[in-house]
């Protein structure tokens, strides 16, 4: 790790005029990835600005019936709060199926957001990574790619986003809240996150100075029809292949509204409302569902060693469209 | 060239240290006052400057969960935490469970069902049962199972660690 030196920001406006200052400075709160990156020199900031004591820590309801999560919530918390568990169980269980619980204890639900990608090569600093590296190359295209991306990949990079807990904020249309030089704005979790592009050394689109200050669940959690489906090499404590997140509001056997995000295979979680509009009106069956996975895999592509991904992802959606289907016969 | 190279800026090269922290941490009950550098691990503070050599480095990557120890009453894993960021908390390691000489009751369940094999993961494995006691959501074995996924046994003494932790929550807490 190299030196650097460590301010405490107490006010949200210091933390934004301090990491503005200072270009090589970066925000560390519950530190689960910034520090293990530090410790491979992949980040090498001169300035650790700590925001863990702005006033960020509530959950509280917002104007239009949903729930506000403070950035600096942890997501243990998050989890087992009482209103998360009730209106919104399928955030609940999906941060469960994510790290381990000391890992859940520190990490925070503005943090999750950052998280960087787990790929190989982004963490050797021996390999060329586009994304460590911009020009350099990506080594995981013709290498070792099991964990990689099928969706929405470019020429440049096919790192996957590792977050389970971003997957569920996407089937719910979740929105964020950051803070900059130029004053407060909103982000729609859809638009948050992006594809690599020609430049994946960005991960998202919060733009330099801007801080998360929370994120908004809307009113509707499909609390009634949901699951969270996570597919991984061991049955807990490990980053998902393949996730699938899905919420339903169904009247009797008919779909009235359906959403289902993917983890595991794509930059950023995935989300296709064409896709999830297939199912609006119709019948909640195997075949409608088979649909729904055709149309969300729509492009996918395989690079070797993760080809698998795109058989076992068809399966997950309709495993997954299936188990939330059949909760409210419970 | 040599004037030109004098005149910009310095970037990555090694400067002058960056200031040490004044810290307060209340460890095992005592408040120590300390002075850390901002890259000094909670994990590295307790074992190389303060002694406590009973928490444990195995990946030093928030990996395995030997480094596991109580901040305010929950666990966390200390390889990947600053003690700076720790500033005014409280710290509970291995070495501050017990009361004297009576054994927290942790410790003693690992004793009875012989939980470990080489011992390196016992002080993270038993610091993270007594936060997982409480935490209070652990009903049954199998969620024990989950909620101690964060602490990897190289021995495979799996199957009394879940014993002995299953024995302590029903100690600490006999009407879950």
């Amino acid at each position: 790790m190299n030196s650097f030196s460590y301010t405490r920001a107490k006010e949200v406006d210091t933390a934004v005029r301090e990491i503005t200052q200072d270009k090589s400075a970066k925000f560390i709160a519950g530190g689960t990835n910034i520090l293990d990156l530090m410790k491979e020199n992949v980040e090498r900031p001169d300035r650790l600005v700590d925001i863990n004591r702005l006033p960020l820590q509530q959950v509280e309801g917002t104007t239009d019936g949903g729930l506000r999560l403070g950035a600096l919530v942890s997501n243990a918390d998050t989890a087992y709060h009482p209103e998360v568990v009730e209106r919104y169980p399928l955030l609940s269980k999906t941060i469960l199926a994510g790290a381990s619980a000391q890992l859940r204890n520190m990490a925070t639900d503005g943090g999750n957001l950052f998280q960087r990608t787990r790929c190989y090569y982004f963490y050797d600093t021996a390999t060329p990574c586009n994304k460590r590296e911009p020009g350099s190359g990506c080594s995981a295209i013709n290498g070792y790619n099991r964990i990689h991306a099928i969706l929405g990949t470019s020429e440049q990079c096919i790192a996957t986003h590792p977050s389970d807990m971003c997957v569920a904020l996407a089937a719910l249309d979740a929105v964020v809240n950051v803070k900059g030089p130029s004053g407060e704005r909103q982000i729609k979790f859809a638009d948050f996150h992006r594809l690599p592009g020609n430049e994946p050394q960005y991960d998202n689109t919060v733009q330099a100075g801007e801080i998360v200050t929370s994120i908004d669940l809307p009113a509707e959690g499909f609390a009634k029809n949901y699951t969270y489906l996570k597919l991984r090499d061991r049955a807990s404590y490990a980053f998902a292949l393949v996730s699938v997140a899905v919420g339903l509001d169904l009247e009797g056997d008919t779909v009235k509204e359906a959403r289902v995000a993917l983890g595991g295979v794509a930059h950023k979680p995935w989300r296709k409302p064409e896709a999830e509009a297939l199912l609006k009106g119709q019948k909640a069956t195997k075949e409608n569902f088979r649909k729904v996975a055709d149309a969300l895999l729509q492009g996918a592509k395989g690079f070797g060693s993760n080809t698998f991904k795109i058989e076992l992802a068809h399966r997950a959606i309709v495993r997954a469209l299936v188990m939330a289907t059949e909760m409210k016969k419970k | 060239m040599s004037s030109k190279v004098l005149t910009e800026p310095v970037g990555n090269v090694a400067v002058a240290l960056p200031p040490l922290q004044r810290i307060t941490l209340t460890i095992n009950g005592a408040e120590k006052q300390l002075e850390v550098a901002p890259w000094t691990s909670l994990l590295d503070l307790l074992r190389e400057y303060l002694d406590l050599t009973g928490t444990k480095k195995g990946c030093d990557h928030g990996q395995c969960g030997a480094c596991t120890v109580l901040v305010d009453g929950k666990r966390i894993n200390s390889c990947l935490t600053l003690a700076v960021m720790k500033d005014g908390c409280e710290i509970t390691t291995v070495e501050g469970l017990s009361k004297g000489d009576q054994l927290h009751p942790v410790q003693e369940a690992f004793i009875e069902h012989d939980a470990f094999q080489c011992g390196y993961c016992t002080p993270g494995q038993i610091c993270s049962a007594v936060g997982l006691i409480n935490e209070g959501h652990a009903k049954t074995t199998d969620d024990i199972r989950e909620l101690m996924s964060g602490n990897i046994c190289r021995c495979g003494a799996y199957p009394g660690i879940v014993a002995a932790v299953e024995q302590a929550l029903n100690v600490c807490q006999p009407n879950r």
